[in-house]
């Protein structure tokens, strides 16, 4: 099997050279992006969501993250648990409001109203982590399907439509499991269905949440597979949250890594987990089994919480490069620990550290 | 794993009834592949599985020998009260009917004994039973809709209305109700509408705290996210995925709410607050005590209504927590 | 029974090895359930010996959990269990309640999947992992607490941490704790039930490395089950991988996961993608159809109907383990002696 099966939308944007207006998106909230190659299909700029956490102190769970997903892509966005990226897709799909910053879908500013949000939610669906949990198990598959047209009003050709989505979601013969209850599919059936679910509104974007961290081993790869193939086939574009960096690289396109509510690195995925930059990715691809990038690195401690949020880079108390001598070696220790980093912009892949930079710099001061 | 994920009721046995369908993954479809009739069937289909549901229910129940007791208990208490129209003649309830002497002790005529002015109690504990459970089934049925509402409410709307719903739950529950129901129906004046009003607006509050917790932790679960993310409104997430999950719980709190509701009731009668134009257990309670029937010891007059209170109260809470069993596997337990 | 254990024994003297940890012999295992009886083992023979990892895989309902249940004879009442377990050379299906209770954690002990929420969230840490050497060695409450802070410090817990309580501590920290715990006895058996599972790649790495160091200095034995073959065969020396109650594949863990000669095996390696593989980039592999009903198997090799590169034979033929290398076998009708070579067709699987 070859590397490149090449889909008919396989965008495989190399890193947006210095073109891509490195400024603009630093200095604006509300930024109109007219950089990026083709328009996103959905977009956060400059996203922060906060929360109360217990004794008085704020979360920043996103703390200015930009992001755009494009037209027929997979982007996987991936990081530790409490990294804020389960936040972002929430956020992205409407359930949770911005403190700060905002969507854009297809161009347009997202709005809050209920008639908008509903409409919006024809287009953007949800796929989540736990099949059994997202079905309700006194619903039929049928009624489970049916729900979103339901929902929305769509009354003819209710059955045609039902059937249509779950053969796409590849469960056929569609009438055979209408009537069946959550309780009696397995585990890859279940999942089929939640993605039937969302597919019966004909949606341009699927937000994923996790889709197949609960699934046996074996169903894993046939619901990587659908995703996929429903991009090939109906052009959907599709966001991935996942811990799994062996998701991103059987199915993504474009790879966000987050670290404490912000985005480290951004890029291709061939690029990011074949040589990471950023020293909290490498860490990742390091440990995983037979790792493309050397000796396992095991980070010490837990992810710190995002009530507080350390000054400097935010990764700077975990990050093995500092603690190594590297970044004291290239002179940008004292950066890590005071210098706040910009948020990486819009549109373009990049990594966010001091320590990257620099050597970017001194490789361009060499003749 | 297609079929070993229902959880299989401990010691369930297999009676010859049907439960095999749905034990394969998706079940066999009936008919062929015919497209059209399709749908129809499935109408039918979801009303067999509801029937299924029922019958799985009653199987269960069927094991708890105590909710076997509460619901023999209630269906004769039932039978004699609606029947009671063709074998008594109500006319001997008015005083000028009465057809015994002043206060006759039990004897064949009267199995139970005869009141102040000669009526049979017998047949006024009958005639009491329809007021009684009339009372406290209305009551009950009302307190616990109301309860639900203000639950469901304060689970689903966060922020002040939550707030002031559950103060008010609050105050109701820290009330002392029975002093409540008396003020109500002093205010309201004594008439079995008012006396209904004031039970259930004293006892609603427990249910609003149990549906309250229970809708919270439904509206935790994914598939309600699901349904917000699809687009789902209010009324849609609360019709169709909370309500139908309420429901155990509903009915069984409710069960047990018509034996407080028919104890209030008869409290309330007993203290004079009655509805003055009918019989109930609490008033033939009341009569008694006013006419003296301890002094005279006249036992049957006191207690008939009193162990016909204590039967249904009985027999609601057998029911009820037999019911609660059923609906709600964790207590269940390991037997 | 008894002459079985003498003949075991004595081929134990024969090869001058020591005593086996653990030893599973044609351990067979059946629920009683409503739906009647369900096979959940179908005669499974393992033996670790002191220091030895292995790794058993499967998916849900394939019955790896059973087995680590039974090993501590943590199964439900009325489970009808046959064979042997030898924990140390003692049966412990034979066992006395009382010596199955000072076994269960100096003997042997299980770290679960989510164990760290069965913390009691109203003790500190400390406390709680003195408790089992407290009940087991009758030592004072102090001693054992400062036994516990050792402990922790092994596990790579500060030793602040010991006046904690379970909600101070993060997910991963807890996860320590419990195998902090699973330690306090000084067991020469580990079972690890998806213990790593629920937590994060990084900490996930952490406990994983803890395990293996626990594993080499103290040299006691490790049983580690998941369904996520690249983590065995990171962490353990040998893989053993179960389908529906029985053993298909087993032998040395890099090897089965590079090149498993049962294609169920493969398709298990395959599910987990090596980061940087090109021939895995934008290629999920995946395995059509559900695991089967453990109260319905098919006939024949239990995998036949899923199986890719089945053949007529598949649905009659009773598979045992054949040996495909001396240290290696497979249930397999194509694996045949050490020569062949399973076909590794999975890896040109088309999409229906």
């Amino acid at each position: 099997m070859t590397t490149d099966q090449t889909g008919p939308d396989q965008t495989e944007p190399d890193r947006t050279g210095p073109d891509g207006l490195p400024e603009a998106a630093q200095d604006g909230a509300a930024v109109p992006m007219a950089a990026a190659p083709a328009e996103p299909a959905l977009a956060a700029l400059e996203l922060t969501v906060r929360f109360n956490a217990p004794g008085g102190r704020t979360a920043r769970a996103v703390d200015g993250v930009n992001l755009d997903l494009r037209p027929g892509e997979i982007l996987a966005l991936a990081g530790e648990s409490g990294c804020g990226k389960t936040t972002v897709a929430r956020t992205l799909l409407g359930l949770e409001r911005p403190t700060a910053g905002g969507i854009t879908f297809q161009g347009r500013p997202l709005q809050y109203g209920t008639k908008a949000l509903k409409a919006y939610r024809r287009d953007a669906q949800l796929v989540l982590q736990d099949p059994t949990g997202a079905l309700n198990p006194r619903h039929t598959v049928y009624d489970a399907v049916a729900e979103g047209l339901r929902i929305h009003g769509i009354h003819d050709n209710e059955r045609d439509r039902v059937a249509d989505a779950l053969s796409r979601a590849g469960l056929r013969p569609a009438e055979k499991f209408f009537l069946a209850y959550p309780h009696e599919l397995s585990g890859g059936q279940r999942q089929r269905v939640v993605i039937a679910g969302a597919l019966v509104l004909d949606p341009k974007i699927i937000i994923a949440d996790e889709p197949v961290a609960s699934l046996d081993a074996s169903v894993r790869g046939e619901i990587l597979a659908l995703l996929m193939r429903l991009r090939d086939d109906l052009g959907l574009s599709a966001v991935v949250v996942t811990h799994d960096l062996g998701l991103a690289w059987n199915i993504a396109d474009r790879i966000a890594v987050m670290y404490l509510g912000r985005i480290v690195e951004i890029g291709s995925v061939d690029e990011i987990l074949t040589a990471p930059q950023h020293p909290y990715t490498r860490a990742l691809v390091s440990v995983l089994p037979d790792s493309p990038v050397g000796e396992p690195q095991v980070l010490a401690g837990e992810p710190p919480d995002a009530t507080d949020v350390p000054g400097g880079c935010r990764f700077h108390p975990r990050c093995p490069a500092l603690a190594g001598g590297e970044a004291e070696a290239a002179g940008v220790a004292d950066d890590c620990r005071r210098t706040e980093l910009p948020v990486l912009p819009l549109g373009q892949a990049g990594t966010s550290c001091h320590l990257v930079a620099a050597r970017a710099q001194a490789v361009a001061a060499t003749p | 794993m297609s079929a070993p994920s229902t959880p299989a009721p401990a010691g369930d046995t297999d009676g010859p009834d049907t439960s095999t369908p749905p034990a394969g993954a998706p079940p066999a479809d009936p008919s062929g592949t015919g497209v059209t009739p399709r749908l129809a069937s499935a109408r039918a289909v979801a009303w067999a599985r509801r029937r299924k549901a029922f019958a799985d229910f009653w199987r269960q129940y069927r094991k708890q020998p105590a909710g076997l007791v509460g619901l023999g208990v209630l269906a004769f208490i039932a039978l004699a009260t609606v029947l009671a129209p063709l074998y008594t003649d109500e006319s001997e309830l008015r005083a000028v009917n009465a057809p015994g002497e002043r206060l006759e002790s039990p004897s064949g005529t009267f199995w139970f004994g005869t009141d102040e002015v000669g009526r049979s109690i017998l047949l006024q504990v009958i005639w009491g039973a329809r007021v009684s459970l009339q009372i406290g089934i209305v009551a009950a049925v009302l307190a616990v809709g109301l309860g639900t509402l203000v639950g469901m409410m304060a689970a689903h709307y966060g922020g002040w209305t939550s707030w002031l719903l559950m103060r008010l739950t609050d105050w109701f529950i820290v009330l002392p109700s029975l002093v409540l129901a008396i003020a109500l129906v002093v205010a309201l004046g004594a008439s079995r509408f008012t006396i209904i009003v004031a039970i259930a607006l004293t006892s609603w509050a427990g249910t609003a705290r149990l549906v309250r917790a229970q809708t919270m932790s439904i509206e935790g679960r994914p598939y309600l996210e699901r349904a917000r993310a699809l687009g789902a409104g209010h009324w849609h997430q609360m019709s169709r995925h909370v309500l139908p999950n309420l429901m155990p719980l509903i009915l069984a709190s409710a069960t047990l709410q018509v034996s407080s509701a028919i104890l209030t009731e008869a409290s309330l009668s007993f203290l004079g607050l009655g509805d003055p134009s009918t019989v109930s257990w609490g008033t033939i309670l009341e009569r008694a005590f006013h006419a003296g029937a301890i002094s005279y010891g006249a036992w049957w007059y006191m207690l008939p209504p009193g162990f016909a209170i204590l039967a249904v109260v009985l027999a609601f809470t057998l029911c009820g927590r037999a019911m609660e069993t059923v609906l709600n596997p964790r207590l269940r337990g390991a037997k | 029974m008894t002459t079985g254990a003498t003949e075991k024994d004595d081929t134990k003297e024969g090869s001058g090895a020591v005593r086996p940890t653990l030893e599973i012999d044609d351990l067979r295992i059946t629920y009683r359930g409503s739906r009647g009886e369900i096979p959940a083992v179908r005669g499974i023979s393992l033996s670790l010996n002191p220091g030895d990892t292995l790794g058993l895989a499967g998916e849900s309902g394939c019955g790896k959990s059973t087995v680590a249940a039974a090993v501590l004879r943590l199964l439900p009442p009325g489970t009808e269990v046959t064979g042997r377990i030898l924990l140390d050379g003692e049966d412990i299906l034979a066992m006395s309640f009382g010596k199955l209770r000072a076994v269960r954690w100096a003997g042997a002990s299980i770290v679960f999947q989510g164990a760290m929420h069965s913390l009691n969230p109203v003790h500190r840490i400390a406390r709680q992992i003195a408790e089992p050497i407290v009940l087991h060695e009758g030592i004072g409450r102090e001693a054992a607490e400062r036994r516990a802070v050792e402990l922790m410090s092994q596990v790579g817990l500060p030793s602040w941490r010991a006046q904690s309580y379970p909600h101070e501590l993060s997910g991963g920290q807890r996860q320590r704790v419990m195998i902090a715990m699973a330690l306090a006895c000084a067991p020469q058996l580990i079972i690890a039930d998806e213990a790593t599972t629920a937590l994060d790649v990084m900490i996930q790495a952490q406990v994983l490395r803890l395990l293996k160091q626990l594993v080499s200095e103290r040299h006691i034995a490790l049983v580690m089950i998941s369904h996520d073959l690249s983590v065995l065969a990171d962490t353990c020396e040998r893989l053993a991988v179960m389908y529906a109650g029985r053993l298909v594949e087993h032998g040395p863990s890099r090897e089965v996961f590079a090149g498993a000669r049962h294609p169920y095996a493969q398709a298990l390696s395959a599910a987990f993608p090596t980061v940087g593989d090109p021939a895995e980039r934008r290629n999920p592999h995946g395995l059509a159809g559900d695991p089967p009903d453990p109260g319905n198997l098919p006939s024949g090799c239990s995998f036949h109907p899923r199986c890719p590169v089945v053949m007529d034979e598949c649905s009659t033929a009773t598979l045992a383990l054949r040996a495909a290398r001396d240290d290696w076998q497979a249930a397999c009708l194509r694996v045949d002696g050490p020569e062949a070579v399973a076909a590794p067709t999975l890896l040109t699987k088309g999409d229906a």
